[in-house]
């Protein structure tokens, strides 16, 4: 069944779009991620213009991670405190996102940016995956339990100390501070939560527990792209209601499933699987830039839309 | 003076001895959710006062035109490794849809002369005045344009395409692309003989979003806030009822 989106102005499958969702739900729901740094390239591949795919999946996410953070509230298990630090870095990134997407909209490089964007990120964020999985994995074998040391890092000597009493921490504000900004930034240009990087920079950065880790970043994720949708819908007009609904539509039923699969796989196997993911999107959007495309030129609209 | 509009009437008549009588089987398209492309059709007949003349054959050739808007053109090209957005230049004003059919081919039916006044054929119907002065390589960007567009189904030329029965009755059909964007279309027929434009006949077909499609899009561009707010309560709620069945799965 074909369905007119009225923002993006194209005609696509509405099964297509609904699978999509569920694909990425099911992953989602596997391995705990938002799952907008799968859907937004997805979106590119299928022809949706790079602008709203951008913004309607920020719009997406606001509602996956809506779902998310209220099982979070339960268990108790999110840090308003620091939460809203990442938060007012978040939303003092996404407005510099934002202002960096419209410039170099205006340029006509902001597929560009966005393509290098993923390229680079994917690319780091799943190497690192893959060979910390892959250490598990050895570990595992050889000993059956993991090392844990408490690290003392310059994290800790910064001024501005604040006490985190869910986290347990005593440290600096400006460290969560320049990674809720460096999030906000990825949200804007990336139409991603920003989790994937989020997630690793609480644990090793920052040293929160990673109980609470999960819960806390899709606390800050809601209101950051909550943020970059509002954002986007005022300057580029570019949110796309009808195509939103029907990727949660299937990415909602999709994360059930995947829920129930990720229970029955290990930790580490899950780990490996995501990151050869996260490869493979990554060499895939590689391959477009260095590759020389079959078409050279490109339109659009003078002067950004 | 008056001698010579005289002159000028009595050479002109003949023009008028064959007129355009036309329509479309229908005046708008509405572009709705399910919307997946249209077809139009275009007849009418030649009404001449006089017998058919027999010194050239009467040729017919259809138009049809959407909204006129500049587009930027931009090339690839290899920096550091990488294809990345390089030169581009500024086409004034392109026609966002673009389709011609003819009983002949059109070099055939049209003069050049006739073909840059009337402006048929797609390379000209295109003006790019502006990117020619700016870049002095226009007509690469151009023929990109055109390459694009027809690739995309939005600039077709379909010549032997109009149906033409005892040199009178004419009917062909456009086709509409189902990634056509709203605005005022122009339907335009030409009649010629000897690649001269005998008579012209225009008229306006609308294609508009409706229904639901144009309250979105009427809501997203007029009232950009609320539009957002709405998307934003809808992810929530949407959220907040998933969240809710998989706890009473649970359950």
């Amino acid at each position: 069944m074909q369905i007119y989106l009225p923002i993006a102005e194209v005609s696509v499958n509405a099964f297509l779009l609904l699978g999509l969702g569920g694909m990425v739900g099911i992953l989602s729901g596997m391995f705990g991620v938002g799952g907008g740094f799968l859907m937004t390239p997805l979106l590119f591949f299928i022809g949706i213009p790079p602008a709203v795919a951008v913004a309607t999946e920020a719009n997406q996410i606001v509602a996956s991670s809506f779902s998310g953070v209220l099982a979070h509230f339960k268990r108790k298990t999110v840090d308003l405190k620091m939460g809203t630090v990442l938060l007012i870095g978040g939303l003092v990134g996404a407005y510099l996102g934002i202002q960096l997407f419209n410039y170099l909209k205006s340029m006509g490089q902001v597929d560009l940016l966005v393509k290098l964007s993923y390229v680079v990120f994917l690319g780091i964020i799943g190497s690192l995956m893959f060979v910390e999985s892959l250490n598990a994995i050895r570990r595992a074998k050889k000993t059956g339990t993991a090392a844990k040391r408490k690290k003392h890092n310059w994290v800790h000597n910064l001024p501005f100390k604040v006490k985190f009493r869910t986290s347990g921490l005593y440290i600096s504000a400006i460290p969560p501070l320049m990674v809720g900004v460096f999030v906000g930034v990825l949200a804007a240009i990336m139409g991603v939560g920003g989790g994937f990087v989020m997630v690793p920079a609480m644990i090793y950065l920052l040293g929160m527990p990673t109980k609470v880790v999960i819960g806390t970043s899709l606390f800050q994720i809601i209101f950051v792209t909550a943020f970059t949708t509002m954002m986007h819908a005022t300057t580029n007009f570019t949110v796309d209601i009808v195509l939103a609904v029907l990727l949660l539509v299937g990415g909602v039923i999709g994360a059930q499933i995947g829920t129930r699969i990720g229970v029955k796989m290990k930790a580490e196997q899950l780990r490996i699987l995501l990151a050869i993911l996260v490869l493979a999107v990554c060499g895939k959007l590689a391959l477009d830039l260095l590759l020389q495309p079959s078409e050279l030129y490109s339109l659009g609209a003078p002067g950004g839309h | 003076m008056l001698r010579l509009a005289l002159l000028f009437l009595l050479a002109a008549l003949p023009l008028r001895a064959e007129e355009i009588v036309a329509d479309l089987s229908q005046s708008s398209v509405g572009i709705s959710a399910t919307f997946d492309g249209s077809d139009i059709l275009i007849f009418g007949a030649v009404s001449r006062e006089a017998p058919v003349p027999t010194d050239s054959p009467l040729q017919v050739v259809v138009s049809v035109a959407g909204p006129s808007e500049a587009v930027t053109v931009r090339r690839k090209d290899k920096r550091v490794g990488i294809w990345v957005n390089n030169d581009s230049a500024l086409i004034d004003d392109a026609p966002s849809f673009y389709s011609v059919a003819t009983t002949v081919p059109l070099q055939e039916a049209l003069s050049d002369g006739e073909d840059l006044h009337y402006k048929v054929s797609i390379p000209r119907a295109i003006s790019s005045v502006g990117a020619q002065i700016a870049t002095g390589h226009a007509q690469e960007f151009t023929e990109a344009l055109i390459r694009i567009r027809t690739h995309n189904g939005l600039y077709q030329v379909h010549e032997g395409a109009v149906e033409l029965m005892s040199d009178t009755l004419f009917r062909t059909s456009i086709d509409l692309p189902s990634n056509l964007t709203a605005g005022e279309y122009t339907a335009r027929i030409l009649i010629t003989r000897d690649q001269q434009v005998v008579d012209s006949f225009e008229t306006k077909l609308d294609i508009q979003k409706v229904g639901i499609e144009r309250w979105l899009y009427n809501l997203a561009h007029d009232n950009a806030i609320y539009y957002g707010l709405m998307s934003l309560f809808i992810a929530i709620a949407a959220g907040w009822l998933a969240s809710a069945v998989f706890s009473y799965f649970k359950a």
